[in-house]
């Protein structure tokens, strides 16, 4: 899923400081379940935002609603008629929820509450880790299953690079080699032959080097 | 069809089945020249090549192509370094063609330390390529005759093309497959990571020659003397991937302080002269950080002077 943080309490009041309205959107997908923009985040943060303007005699109208998806006209599409009676919207979405609502309202202005991390796993309670770069054409396949774009601070295809130690990378003793990992996993599949295979220069072009990216289906095209 | 590949002394000494030598200057973080080039004037006579690093430790310095460049026109044959962090496949091969241009002879590819050890920690990195993907990359465009695209280049780059090899990083297991696959992908010779593990080292080179691997490909045993017990404790303990065993900071903490430094070249030379016995090595590169003025010292106390004429 995508992974996102609540952005500092500071920066968010000085971002709506100048509004008087203003509707606090979470959502009940990713951001739900990485506890940092859903009802009950939305509730926290507009209960704070209420708190610090009252604290300043400062009348504000701090509404909270939480959607089935952001990225989702469907859902997005439930503000339509509330959406005039606010001056700024606090998304608590991920950077795709924020534009599309911003896209969508094009007279009010949609500002993030969160920032977008990554595409992660919860690993453990409290903690989410990387796991995908959405790199768009994807090389598990060559590397046990584990990940070395996203999880290689140098995203090294032929790794390791030589900084690794005792299965830990050069830039931080608390963050795991992905080749460590990577070669763990294929002498647990009996597959250490894999190793040296040579991985070709890769086409970066499905990245984000591409420019933005978009998927069409024709199949499921109405 | 000549046997070489490249203008290289470096080549033609190790074909010739001397034991090459190589040694390190890092460009100035300036515009001077003055500084390189008597870095470089410290060392001519005493060595075969001599490698320019590409901002190492991730910090901003003079370009190597620039400073390889200066080292060229004293007549020093440099060994460009290039790390794959900062430029994507479109500079890299621009800055092949540039070093050709000068007919720069040496190439060694690394992927490089991450920015985060550097002055611009919060910069982005680029990694388009990996130090495997370079040496094929430079292969190709040598071979070949062709970009990466495909089209064809007009002069090739005569190259001779090195790789690193860290014999001590983990897992140690991959390290004699790690440097198979670098030759796989056209490394002709290799640097490896300071030595202090002798032993661990000989069993890197057992295995490697058990492969066969010695055979095709130049091998020169990294060296760095050490100037003080402070700087082994350093290496030891906060430089990434390096294996300096105990009985290296006993010895130098066995020296009063001031005579540390000659304990240092003096365990850099017993290295060497056990090196050179061990079967399937073909030289030195050593690494005297900001301390080239050593570097004659430890190559004649190595009996690896003079340089032989190729």
């Amino acid at each position: 899923m995508i992974i996102a943080e609540k952005k500092p309490i500071e920066e968010i009041i000085r971002e709506v400081e100048a509004y008087d309205r203003i509707l606090v959107l979470g959502c009940n997908e990713c951001v739900t379940v990485c506890e940092a923009g859903g009802k009950k985040e939305v509730e926290v943060l507009a209960s704070v935002l209420r708190m610090n303007f009252m604290a300043q005699d400062r009348e504000k109208t701090i509404d909270e609603r939480t959607l089935e998806r952001q990225c989702d006209h469907e859902y997005l599409e439930e503000i339509r008629d509330v959406i005039d009676q606010y001056d700024a919207v606090i998304s608590l979405a991920c950077g795709v929820g924020v534009q599309f609502a911003a896209e969508k309202y094009m007279t009010t202005p949609v500002l993030p509450g969160v920032n977008t991390v990554c595409l992660g796993a919860n690993e453990d309670r409290g903690l989410w880790t990387e796991r995908c770069q959405a790199c768009g054409s994807c090389v598990l396949a060559r590397t046990g299953g584990i990940c070395p774009v996203s999880r290689c601070a140098k995203r090294v295809l032929n790794g390791p690079c030589g900084g690794s130690t005792n299965g830990k990378c050069e830039i931080s003793k608390d963050t795991d080699c992905a080749w460590q990992l990577i070669i763990d996993r294929l002498k647990a599949l009996g597959k250490m032959d894999d190793y040296e295979i040579v991985a070709p220069v890769k086409d970066w072009s499905t990245d984000r080097a591409g420019g933005p990216r978009t998927v069409t289906r024709e199949d499921v095209k109405i | 069809m000549s046997e070489y590949v490249s203008d290289s002394r470096l080549e033609r000494v190790l074909k010739a089945g001397h034991l090459g030598v190589t040694s390190e200057c890092g460009p100035p973080r300036g515009s001077d020249p003055e500084e390189i080039k008597k870095k470089g004037m410290l060392i001519k006579d005493y060595v075969d090549a001599v490698n320019v690093t590409d901002n190492q430790t991730a910090m901003t310095r003079m370009s190597s192509l620039a400073a390889c460049v200066h080292l060229k026109l004293l007549g020093i044959e440099p060994v460009l370094q290039m790390v794959t962090r900062d430029r994507n496949r479109v500079a890299l091969q621009s800055d092949i063609l540039g070093a050709a241009s000068f007919d720069i002879s040496n190439m060694l590819c690394l992927s490089g330390d991450h920015q985060s050890f550097g002055d611009c920690a919060q910069g982005q990195n680029v990694h388009d390529l990996d130090s495997m993907q370079l040496v094929q990359t430079v292969r190709y465009m040598r071979d070949e005759g062709k970009f990466l695209g495909g089209d064809d280049i007009k002069r090739p780059p005569r190259l001779f093309v090195g790789a690193a090899a860290n014999p001590f990083a983990d897992p140690f297991e991959i390290r004699v497959p790690r440097l198979a696959k670098k030759i796989a992908c056209g490394a002709e010779f290799i640097q490896t990571q300071c030595i202090y593990n002798i032993d661990k080292f000989k069993e890197w080179m057992r295995r490697a020659s058990d492969r066969g691997l010695t055979e095709k490909v130049f091998i020169m045993a990294g060296m760095t003397p050490m100037k003080s017990v402070g700087m082994a404790k350093y290496m030891k303990n906060k430089v990434p991937g390096m294996d300096v065993p105990d009985e290296i900071i006993q010895r130098l903490a066995g020296v009063e302080k001031k005579h540390q430094a000659q304990e240092g070249i003096q365990i850099c030379v017993e290295h060497i002269q056990e090196l050179k016995e061990v079967p399937g090595i073909a030289g030195f590169h050593i690494m005297a950080i900001e301390w080239e003025e050593k570097v004659p010292e430890i190559v004649e106390k190595s009996g690896l002077y003079p340089r032989p004429e190729v």
